[in-house]
């Protein structure tokens, strides 16, 4: 069948070979989590261009949290890095608390910090169980989804909820750890540490994992910093960055731990990073749960926190406190904080700016996998479309952080 | 410390400077943010390696009305900064820091998409977060929140009048 004249132009003047090829690959791929999409230049296979294009999970996050009270931004922050919530609660806390002048009590600090660690370990369960799975190997995901689920226990014991936690309030949090944690803990650890040597031995003697990961998305150090990465894809290069240690805060300066680097800044050591940091949450939880001391998970301050219930039902005062914090929010004084924590995916930040009426006037969060998918484009290039793959994936993208 | 150090060495280019609730920064003017944001990542006092955010605010009834907010880190002494640019809507427009951080390629952009203030310098300002006919900037204050832009039109779109936005 004879072809339309402009068309057999088309494809004489043009040689195949030749050609740099246009391919759009996503929002609608496996592996791009639905939410990114890659715009690429291709000669041949290997990648001359790629522009990234990110924002199909904008829901207005910055727009939303000034519209309602400061209490009424946690169920948002949530929905951030949806694998790691109790770090995105704990972070806008302590932002708004810096604007408070808020000291919290002792055993809130060694609850948040304990919580903040097992939401870790299973961020980068999840990391690195999909990118494995992303390059074949599918047991590996199943182990470590097997281990996370153990890991939401603990959170659903604490918060009630799995993925939505909403656990932390303005000067404290909302639920104290369970009586019988320490047993919980233990029963989680010891399947964790099953299932990370299991992994282990999975993976890091894998021919073929080794050769997809290894030297793929090589990016150098002076970049990184450049890039504002931060977390396991900046200690990958050596630098030795953590905002645990850089900028302590909650207990985090009492405590023992390592901050592990590595050396070629290629995705292979972005997986050790993230591989070893489990270790070391499980020693600074372990330590703090040592060392946990009794008392109250929360400040007692009307202005700021609810009164308990049965004052609220029984006498005016409560009536009254609760009503006004319900309806007008916590008084944060007039002002603006930047405020850090590190999130599984590095430097969480939290810009916070108040008017000094109920609610915020302005919330910024300053999210690390939009920073690191913006260097995506300098690691890629030069590469072959399957290394898009495993690079993507120890970005650690998670849409609701990227896109807000 | 800091401060001081940055008084010493900028004096009146400073227009303010003050210790904050989370920590310092500074107030300085449009045309001399892009000399001194350079100062800052180069001098060793300094040594700001990293840009660790780039925001605005929007304070609809002040003039000039736009702050422009980078948060500065350094990796090497361990210090942070915030310095503000402010801007008005009649010439809403910055100098692009690109050259100092590559970091700045998206948060400028994004900063662009939200509140229309331009990076001049740039070379490759576009919306990063919306769509391209997106009309107007969603984090201005007089954006209202409840306003719908849907690409594909709406079936059974929500016709109750919903609270006015803030």
């Amino acid at each position: 069948m004879a072809l339309p004249a402009r068309w057999q132009q088309k494809i004489e003047a043009s040689d195949p070979v030749e050609e740099i090829m246009e391919i759009q690959m996503g929002p609608s791929h496996p592996a791009s989590h639905g939410t990114i999409k890659f715009n690429l230049k291709l000669d041949g296979e290997r990648i001359v261009d790629c522009d990234v294009e990110v924002g199909y999970l904008h829901r207005g996050f910055e727009k939303m949290c000034e519209q309602g009270t400061w209490t009424q931004c946690f169920p948002y922050t949530d929905r951030l890095n949806y694998a790691s919530p109790c770090i995105n609660n704990v972070g806008f806390a302590l932002a708004v608390e810096k604007l408070l002048n808020i000291e919290l009590p002792e055993r809130c600090q060694f609850v948040r910090t304990i919580m903040s660690e097992v939401s870790r370990i299973a961020d980068h369960l999840t990391c690195l169980g999909m990118a494995s799975s992303e390059v074949g190997a599918t047991t590996v995901a199943f182990y470590m989804l097997e281990a996370r689920e153990l890991l939401y226990d603990l959170v659903e014991a604490v918060t009630g909820a799995r993925l939505t936690v909403t656990w932390c309030r303005l000067g404290g949090v909302s639920h104290d750890l369970p009586a019988d944690f320490n047993e919980r803990i233990a029963h989680a650890f010891e399947m964790l540490d099953a299932v990370l040597s299991d992994c282990d031995k999975l993976l890091s003697r894998n021919r073929v994992f080794i050769d997809r990961m290894s030297g793929i998305g090589i990016l150098s150090r002076e970049d990184a910093i450049s890039y504002g990465l931060t977390g396991p894809l900046l200690r990958a290069t050596g630098v030795s960055y953590d905002v645990r240690t850089a900028y302590p805060y909650l207990i985090y300066d009492r405590l023992d731990f390592e901050v592990p680097t590595g050396e070629k800044g290629d995705n292979y050591d972005r997986f050790n990073m993230r591989f070893q940091e489990m270790y070391q949450s499980k020693r600074i939880i372990e330590q703090a749960m040592a060392t946990l001391p009794q008392g109250a998970i929360s400040i007692t301050d009307p202005r700021v926190v609810l009164p308990p219930k049965h004052q609220v039902y029984n006498s005016i005062e409560g009536l009254m406190n609760h009503f006004k914090l319900i309806m007008e929010g916590v008084k944060v004084p007039p002002g603006d904080v930047y405020s850090a924590v590190e999130g599984a995916n590095g430097e969480l930040g939290f810009y916070v700016v108040s008017d000094g009426s109920g609610r915020p006037y302005r919330v910024r969060v300053r999210p690390p996998c939009f920073l690191g998918m913006s260097a995506l484009n300098k690691m890629l290039i030069g590469r072959m479309i399957p290394d898009i793959i495993t690079t993507f994936g120890m970005i650690n993208m998670i849409g609701g952080e990227c896109d807000r | 410390m800091l401060l001081e150090k940055l008084k010493e060495r900028f004096g009146a280019e400073l227009l303010q400077a003050q210790h904050g609730h989370g920590g310092d920064w500074v107030v300085v003017s449009r045309d001399r943010a892009g000399e001194l944001l350079k100062a800052l990542r180069d001098e060793p006092d300094f040594a700001f390696d990293m840009l660790a955010d780039l925001t605005a605010v929007d304070w609809l009834e002040r003039k000039p009305r736009f702050d422009v907010v980078y948060h500065l880190n350094s990796l090497k002494l361990r210090h942070r900064l915030s310095v503000k640019v402010q801007v008005d809507m009649a010439d809403l427009w910055v100098y692009s820091v690109i050259e100092s951080w590559k970091a700045a390629d998206w948060l400028e952009r994004e900063c662009y998409d939200m509140f229309g203030i331009e990076f001049r310098g740039h070379g490759d300002l576009r919306r990063i977060l919306l769509y391209d006919s997106f009309q107007g900037h969603p984090l201005r204050k007089d954006y209202p929140y409840q306003q719908r832009q849907p690409i594909v039109p709406e079936t059974n779109a929500v016709v109750a009048p919903l609270p006015p936005s803030r």
